[in-house]
């Protein structure tokens, strides 16, 4: 692994800036992510690349990204040569999509200090720019990932049609090379079972709905991203203004309506649900990832509904990161296996909440 | 509901007649991917489902066979990985390529948004071929609508932007 002036393990006892639960409407909306898909011109797309032309195309795009200056302190991670667990952990902080992982071949990711821009390099395309920021503030995240995307262009050659725009490996990326996702927490919604209305006016609209870590996962613990699919004909103006106006406050709307519905009307059983949430993270002594997921989203609601005192959020959103299996692996300086690493998330959570 | 062999959530379930009787099983993905006769990718990506779907329903006719001359790639290749092989791609399959962005992008065959200050080191502004684009776009448009005073005052405008 290669490293300017930032190692990984920098990252790893924190929470990058998404997940500090201070951003605009943080009590519902988790993050903000904007994802921009580009192809270096003269190069074939990575499914037609030799190694040898991937590997050079990956030196090219390395040099560039890091001589770009995209923060104060910029760390590249040659995913080629980085051990699994390392791999695992930015997928976990949201830095890497699974499949870039899990692929082969000479690739990486560049990630800014604050863990606001990740680059991968080779992926599904050449370069995916994305930002992550805490909150509903898609306007800012657009702001800063059109000048990342300035900078780059003025080094690199981007594959640009006049009729079809950024053009990328698959078809349904083509265009803007977009995707806007917004990251929710509706329990209460999941709570007074009207979620699948959220998912039919979003398939309605069509956008995709999709779990904590996108494509292709299940959503846990209450979290749900929702993302653009139209990449052509509409600019990324238009999207965003889309979700910023239309299709997030709605949603923020529905879910403020069923909190109010539950601290009315099921007291008892709100509060219930959020100290037994309590009780099993204070004194559980094995706890798999999955259950944490789904205790922490009801203490997070109860901490946003005012039912329980002298737990910050940040506590629990760090906790979320903090408890995945790469970053316990990462804390704890050693490989876990099942009941280990169940047994070691237990004591760390129990650490955290001081019990 | 929890997995039959292991205690995580099952989200796999599978009903199966086996000589009359009825068998119920409920996995995990993990152990599901271990169970012989199960399909082991049990998510397809949303891209994957996407380009699948629209290909099985784009009824295109007349298919390009032969291969782009830049990565080697055929329709066929495409249609079976839903990935092009080059940038050139667009150009060469652009008639069969058409009907199915309209289908993945609401019926959008043009692009709209950010556009590069340049291309390929030639000094080309790009923002100028896109305007260009949009212009002959219209001028199409005009035409076909038989509003001939818009087309005359766009033939001037496409003409004007070629000659400056």
């Amino acid at each position: 692994m290669e490293a300017k002036s930032l190692k990984l393990s920098d990252l790893a006892n924190g929470a990058g800036e998404w997940l500090r639960g201070s951003g605009p409407q943080s009590e519902i909306v988790i993050s903000s992510r904007i994802r921009l898909a580009r192809n270096v011109s003269g190069f074939q797309f990575l499914t037609k690349c030799s190694r040898t032309q991937r590997a050079s195309l990956e030196q090219k795009i390395r040099d560039v990204v890091l001589g770009a200056a995209i923060s104060p302190k910029t760390l590249y991670v040659d995913l080629e040569k980085a051990p699994e667990n390392d791999r695992l952990l930015l997928v976990e902080r949201h830095l890497i999509s699974k499949p870039h992982a899990q692929a082969e071949g000479a690739r990486g990711v560049a990630v800014s200090g604050d863990e606001t821009v990740s680059i991968m390099v080779n992926e599904e395309d050449h370069l995916r720019i994305q930002v992550l920021r805490s909150g509903l503030q898609l306007e800012e995240a657009w702001e800063q990932i059109s000048k990342v995307d300035d900078s780059l262009e003025s080094k690199l050659d981007f594959a640009f049609h006049p009729r079809f725009g950024y053009l990328t490996a698959c078809p349904t990326n083509v265009g803007t090379g977009i995707r806007v996702s917004v990251m929710l927490h509706l329990p209460a919604l999941k709570l007074t079972g009207e979620i699948e209305k959220v998912f039919r006016a979003a398939k309605d609209l069509r956008l995709a709905v999709r779990g904590l870590y996108g494509e292709g996962t299940e959503a846990t613990g209450d979290f749900y991203q929702i993302s653009n699919q139209t990449t052509l004909g509409k600019s990324e103006d238009d999207i965003i203004t889309e979700f910023k106006h239309l299709v997030i406050p709605k949603i923020i709307d529905f879910e403020h309506h069923a909190r109010r519905v539950l601290l009315q009307d099921r007291t008892v059983a709100l509060d219930d649900k959020v100290h037994r949430a309590l009780g099993l993270l204070r004194s559980a002594r094995m706890m798999a990832s999955e259950e944490v997921l789904f205790l922490l989203s009801h203490l997070r609601m109860g901490i946003n509904l005012g039912r329980l005192k002298g737990i910050d959020i940040k506590t629990v959103n760090e906790l979320f990161l903090l408890t995945q299996p790469a970053h316990l692996q990462k804390l704890t300086g050693r490989k876990l296996e099942g009941d280990q690493r169940r047994a070691a998330r237990a004591d760390y959570i129990r650490q955290r909440l001081g019990a | 509901m929890k997995c039959d062999s292991c205690n995580n959530t099952a989200t796999v379930h599978l009903t199966e007649i086996r000589s009359g009787k009825k068998i119920e099983k409920h996995l995990c993905e993990k152990c599901a991917a271990q169970t012989d006769g199960l399909p082991a990718k049990t998510h397809t990506p949303i891209n994957e489902l996407l380009t699948n779907f629209v290909l099985a329903h784009s009824g295109i006719p007349k298919e390009t066979t032969a291969g782009c001359e830049h990565c080697g790639i055929t329709w066929a290749d495409f249609r079976q990985g839903g990935l092009l092989g080059c940038e050139h791609d667009y150009n060469f399959f652009d008639k069969d390529l058409t009907p199915l962005l309209q289908r993945a992008h609401e019926g959008a065959t043009h692009h709209v948004g950010k556009v590069p200050v340049r291309k390929g080191g030639t000094g080309v502004p790009m923002k100028k071929a896109v305007d260009m684009s949009k212009l002959r776009k219209e001028l199409q448009r005009a035409v076909e609508a038989e509003d001939y005073e818009r087309a005359a005052q766009l033939r001037d405008l496409v003409r004007q932007a070629e000659g400056g």
